[in-house]
């Protein structure tokens, strides 16, 4: 049931080309090269030392657990991980007190691999690389914009943190695509453990390339650098501002000129920061007080076989389980929230035939809709929720015991105070159809009716309003008639 | 044979690097450092193949330390060093300046 992924048209004859650059902050105990505490909202320049202030004389030592996140967030997205060595990224800025940063250039420690985005379409990793963050500069005076400051102020406890840098192929065409890898990134670096994914907070932080090119040419334009965006929304508004000043520019007969832009949140536009050329000429070489990391074989197999399924498969299985497209909204949401066990917990409390994990695609289809929608818009009820309370009343839905309507009501009343479903319908005084009465009705009718329910079950879809016409007559319109055809899906 | 190395790709790596210098020191630095790259082209000259890149003189790999957290210095002393402080941390000029 594959899909077939669809890529964004293009907008008035061009294409937008958009790869992005992640920074994802480990969640280590310690930086990447010394032993300060790696610790968000500290007292500014409390967790440094002569390491990471780079005082002379000092050597850095590469922290294990910090390789070991990296190898697994390359390891979930499909990477080789390779041998691998650091070079020393040359820049003055106040942000690094050494001069230089610590990263990794021609040889990565993850190289190659690709992320699938809920609609199935695929972007490509070029690379994820181990580096050292900067220290966090405030611009003080002219409101805090940067090109109007008188002074800026350096807090060096964020200096030497380490970060997991990954870099995708220009593989997207439209801003909303760019929100959706985002997104799909950040739910396979929480799943790895590598980070809280946090945008807000800074740790984890998107520079966006972004070009435009008439539609159908295969060659790139000149790109842009976007910079300083820190929710999926402003990522959103940067995006589609750059891009209609870009095709604007080149309408009116200018030349995009390769830049890094600072995209400015109130003014919900991209300036240029007007760096010097040789701001680019970084002059990177070995780093010479590190030795290469070659990580043997049987720890990156151990590290790979520790990791927990990631989002995309996830939904395979929820899809599979349920019979909805993995792409689908309710199926997205619930594994975006964690819900899976929900829907896990319905099938484990049966053994319905032709079933995925022990519930009907039918029976799982409500659980998956009920957690997409009730459960999904009252997750604090949800941390309460027993899970086969849940699934007794997706159960008592799918039975006909409860119509759908009734079966939400319960479900709200059991998200906010608990409750077992059969005791809360009964006091709302939903009036029981004794528990697998449909059920049993259903069956009769298809009992009755051999011949059709052959031709049904070999795929003439239109006779399911004959056997729903003859469950009406049956309950005298009693039934509940989405559960009859759920059941009469789930009997074929 | 690749070009030898010019005074004015001295001046450039110079201001790169935030290097002040003189017209005498640049003709004195060209000199020498052509004198590096002319014995980096004898090494060139020699077969390597099926020799791997060397960066390190270490016979190592895979330095590692375990991730505990081990004290750090005491702020005072830290910004007892700083050429400016402002509010616990390091103050410097305006970081981009006018065009130029
Ligand atoms: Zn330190």
């Amino acid at each position: 049931m594959s899909t077939e992924p669809v890529v964004p048209a293009p907008s008035s004859g061009w294409e937008t080309v958009i790869g992005l650059e992640v920074h994802c902050e480990l969640r280590t105990q310690t930086k990447l090269f010394c032993g300060c505490r790696n610790s968000f909202g500290e007292e500014p320049n409390t967790n440094v030392c002569p390491v990471c202030l780079g005082l002379p004389g000092s050597l850095p030592v590469l922290n294990r657990a910090a390789v070991e996140y990296a190898i697994r967030i390359g390891a979930a997205l499909h990477s080789t991980v390779q041998a691998s060595m650091f070079h020393r990224k040359n820049y003055f800025y106040p942000d690094m007190p050494k001069d230089y940063q610590i990263s990794q250039y021609d040889v990565p420690i993850n190289a190659g691999g690709w992320l699938t985005l809920p609609g199935g379409r695929r972007i490509g990793i070029v690379r994820a690389h181990l580096e050292e963050d900067t220290g966090k500069t405030t611009h003080v005076g002219g409101g805090g914009r940067i090109h109007e400051a008188t002074r800026s102020l350096v807090d060096y406890n964020r200096a030497g943190v380490p970060l997991v840098e990954i870099v995708s192929a220009p593989d997207m065409r439209s801003a909303d695509e760019a929100r959706a890898y985002v997104d799909e990134l950040r739910a396979i670096l929480v799943a790895t453990g590598a980070s809280d994914g946090k945008m807000e907070e800074g740790s984890l932080r998107v520079d966006a390339n972004v070009s435009v090119r008439p539609a159908g040419s295969e060659e790139f334009g000149t790109r842009c650098e976007i910079k300083n965006m820190n929710s999926l929304r402003s990522l959103g508004r940067a995006v589609d501002y750059e891009v209609s000043r870009q095709i604007q520019l080149i309408e009116s007969g200018g030349v995009v000129s390769q830049e890094t832009r600072h995209w400015d949140e109130g003014a919900g536009r991209t300036a240029s920061m007007r760096s010097k050329e040789e701001a680019y000429d970084y002059r990177y070489f070995p780093e010479p007080d590190l030795v290469p990391v070659d990580p043997p074989e049987e720890w990156v197999a151990s590290i790979k076989a520790s990791l927990p399924p990631m989002p995309s498969e996830r939904r395979e299985r929820i899809a599979e389980m349920s019979g909805l497209p993995a792409g689908s909204e309710a199926v997205v949401t619930v594994v975006r929230l964690g819900l899976d066990d929900l829907v896990e917990a319905v099938g484990a409390q049966g053994a319905d035939t032709k079933s995925v994990g022990g519930a009907s695609p039918a029976v799982a289809a409500i659980a998956v809709k009920r957690a997409a929608n009730e459960v999904a818009s009252d997750l604090a009820g949800a941390a309460n929720l027993e899970r086969s309370s849940f699934a007794k009343l997706v159960r008592m839905e799918s039975s006909g015991q409860l119509t759908s309507a009734q079966a939400r009501t319960v479900l709200k009343s059991m998200l906010e105070a608990g409750g077992d479903p059969e005791v809360i319908a009964e006091g709302l005084g939903f009036e029981a159809m004794e528990s697998g009465g449909l059920e049993a009705i259903v069956d009769d009718v298809i009992a009755a009716h051999p011949e059709e329910w052959a031709r049904y079950s070999e795929g003439e879809d239109k006779l399911a309003g004959f056997f729903i016409g003859h469950v009406k007559q049956a309950t005298q319109g009693k039934a509940d008639l989405k559960s009859a055809s759920a059941l009469l899906r789930s009997r074929r | 044979m690749p070009r030898s190395i010019t005074t004015d790709d001295v001046a450039h790596v110079a201001r790169l690097a935030r290097l002040q210098l003189s017209q005498e020191e640049l003709t004195r630095f060209t000199q020498q450092l052509a004198a590096v790259l002319d014995h980096a082209r004898d090494v060139e000259s020699l077969d390597t193949t099926g020799v791997v890149p060397t960066a390190h003189a270490l016979p190592l790999v895979n330095v590692l330390r375990d991730d505990v957290v081990t004290p750090s210095l005491d702020r005072a002393t830290v910004l007892a060093e700083a050429p400016e402080v402002e509010d616990h941390r390091f103050r410097v000029p305006k970081i981009l300046g006018d065009s130029q």
